[in-house]
């Protein structure tokens, strides 16, 4: 199994649910805390598992206002693991999910280092290394229905926007997304094979104005109203 | 990358440090004691030791959480920093039976001492490396991410060592062979051209940009918002920015303190009948100073690829 994320960046609006309802989630879970400093102050800080940017992609009048969430990519090289001295960062062979754990990590900062995508942050109270872990301890749970057995991002998402599955299963709702709307990877060229793969916004459909007046029904009221606009 | 400043004194100490053992280590192998006294020789050899042990606690200054640093140790197939933690750990046994050896034997080069010797010079070097290879094996800083980084590790440290040695022998009251003078002159100039050179690697642009960051590869892309009020981890950990005259001005302070100064000052040695022990202590000094700055830079210079999703 290859468990992951794929982001549809045509229909994400930016709203940070996803990363709420992650840091709620994960504050408690198993490697919770994830501690902030003035959290009501001026400058709030704090560990963060998702973070979303927003880009403008292309120049006025074209550009597009493109939301941009970032969590752990679950790599499938992931050089995060390999520069751990201490053996706290690992990644799972059964389902690639990249982890720390908590009770060996020496805070270091090294995998954070490695990592292109921004996807570690060290608790600043704790001292410890905090990353995605994909729910590890929800996808699991028995006890969940199985409708809840996905990342709490993904549940939260409003827009529909975040899809979780099993890369490795040409059938799953993430491979079929990722070859509809060609998926793709952040960054290739430094060869980490990020698993989670990002949908690129979809081509506007032209809308041709004059086709629409066109079409119009030829009626009193909108031939005097053409007059005056003119 | 924000330069902590216990790492600059870690990897400048321990630099100092393992390239001091290095020449004395050398210079014993092939010429007996370069001092005129034993105790001169143990001294030197305490104050190399001194200064990795030093370098070694410095680094750990900057762990946050350092009660977990005793597992260190247990990564080292895959990590550089893992591996250099072992190798310091075997250093100090390897060291102790070494000098302990030399001094039983009563300066005989015993089949022991040469093995140890030889050992403490191959380790003190690997050490070096893994010190290096920490920042080199990291594909997200292009300007690390080059054998440029541990040759230059190597460089500054045998600099490094052989104006401690100098000074070791100075302060000893002892004259310094030309040739060894000279050796260190040309290090110097090597030295320094190297990091002219790399210098200018520096300036190389990134494969990385907003555009591979975004995957809008044929877009003009900038960044609008970065989500948050106020700086976060990511920002203060990796995103550090200073001017570009105080980069050429550090740049040249770097060329002119850790090398060009002690080229003049071990030259003007050379040229005086005796009584060089203040140039060799300034030349020491100089290049200390020097190398803490160039470390400095060497941290302000790597721009690492996490800042393109922050609009750079
Ligand atoms: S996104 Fe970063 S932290 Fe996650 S697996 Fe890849 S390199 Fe590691
Ligand atoms: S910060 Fe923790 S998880 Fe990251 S490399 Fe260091 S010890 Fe490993
Ligand atoms: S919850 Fe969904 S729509 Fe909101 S920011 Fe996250 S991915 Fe985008």
């Amino acid at each position: 199994m290859r468990l992951g994320l794929v982001i549809d960046l045509d229909t994400c609006v930016g709203c940070h649910g996803c990363a709420t309802a992650c840091k709620q989630w994960n504050t408690s879970g198993t490697i919770g805390p994830l501690s902030d400093t003035a959290p009501y102050g001026k400058d709030p800080d704090g560990a963060w598992l998702n973070r979303i940017r927003t880009f403008e992609v292309e120049e006025q009048p074209v550009s597009k206002t493109v939301h941009f969430p970032m969590s752990c990519l679950h790599c499938e090289k992931a050089d995060c693991v390999t520069v751990c001295p201490t053996g706290a960062s690992y990644k799972r062979d059964e389902d690639g999910i990249v982890l720390v754990d908590q009770d060996k990590c020496m805070g270091c900062n090294l995998c954070a280092w490695a990592c292109p995508y921004g996807a570690r942050e060290l608790d600043p109270v704790q001292g410890v290394m905090k990353k995605c872990t994909l729910c590890v301890d929800r996808i699991y749970d028995e006890n969940l229905p199985e409708a809840e057995r996905k990342p709490a991002c993904v549940l939260t998402c409003p827009t529909s926007s975040r899809l979780f599955g099993d890369f490795d299963d040409p059938n799953s709702e993430v491979s079929q997304a990722v070859r509809a709307r060609d998926g793709q990877d952040l960054m290739p060229e430094l060869g980490y094979a990020p698993t989670n793969q990002y949908l690129p916004p979809r081509q506007p459909v032209e809308v041709s104005v004059h086709a629409v007046e066109e079409e119009q029904p030829f009626t009193v009221k909108g031939w005097i109203n053409k007059m005056i606009a003119r | 990358m924000h330069p902590a400043f216990s790492v600059l004194l870690f990897t400048v100490t321990s630099g100092f440090g393992y390239g001091f053992m290095i020449i004395l280590v050398m210079a014993q192998l092939f010429g007996g004691n370069p001092f005129a006294a034993p105790q001169a020789y143990w001294l030197s050899f305490a104050v190399a030791l001194l200064l990795m042990t030093v370098g070694l606690l410095a680094s750990t200054f900057h762990l946050a959480n350092p009660k977990n640093a005793w597992r260190a140790f247990s990564r080292f197939r895959t990590s550089w920093l893992s591996r250099e933690g072992v190798l310091a750990l075997l250093y100090y046994p390897l060291a102790l039976i070494y000098i302990f050896v030399l001094w039983r034997n009563s300066w005989q080069t015993s089949p022991v001492v040469l093995l140890t010797g030889v050992l403490c010079i191959v380790i003190a070097g690997l050490l070096l490396l893994c010190t290096a290879m920490i920042y080199a094996s990291l594909k997200t800083i292009p300007q690390w991410h080059t054998r440029l980084v541990p040759a230059g590790f190597l460089i500054f440290a045998v600099l490094s060592g052989l104006l401690l040695f100098n000074l070791a022998l100075t302060s000893a009251g002892q004259a310094v062979a030309k040739g060894w003078l000279w050796g260190t002159v040309a290090l110097s100039v090597l030295a320094a051209v190297f990091k002219w050179y790399y210098f200018a690697f520096v300036g190389k642009p990134s494969r990385s940009n907003i555009n591979t960051a975004t995957s809008f590869t044929e877009a003009r892309v900038r960044l609008l918002d970065t989500g948050h009020s106020a700086p976060n981890f990511l920002q203060k950990e990796f995103i550090y920015e200073v001017g570009p005259k105080t980069k050429t001005l550090a740049r040249r302070l770097v060329l002119l303190m850790a090398f060009a100064m002690p080229a003049l000052l071990l030259f003007a040695q050379m040229n005086l009948a005796g009584g060089g022990l203040p140039l060799a202590l300034l030349a020491v000094v100089s290049a200390y100073l020097g190398l803490l700055l160039e470390r400095w830079l060497f941290f302000v210079e790597a721009r690492h690829v996490i800042r393109h999703y922050y609009g750079a």
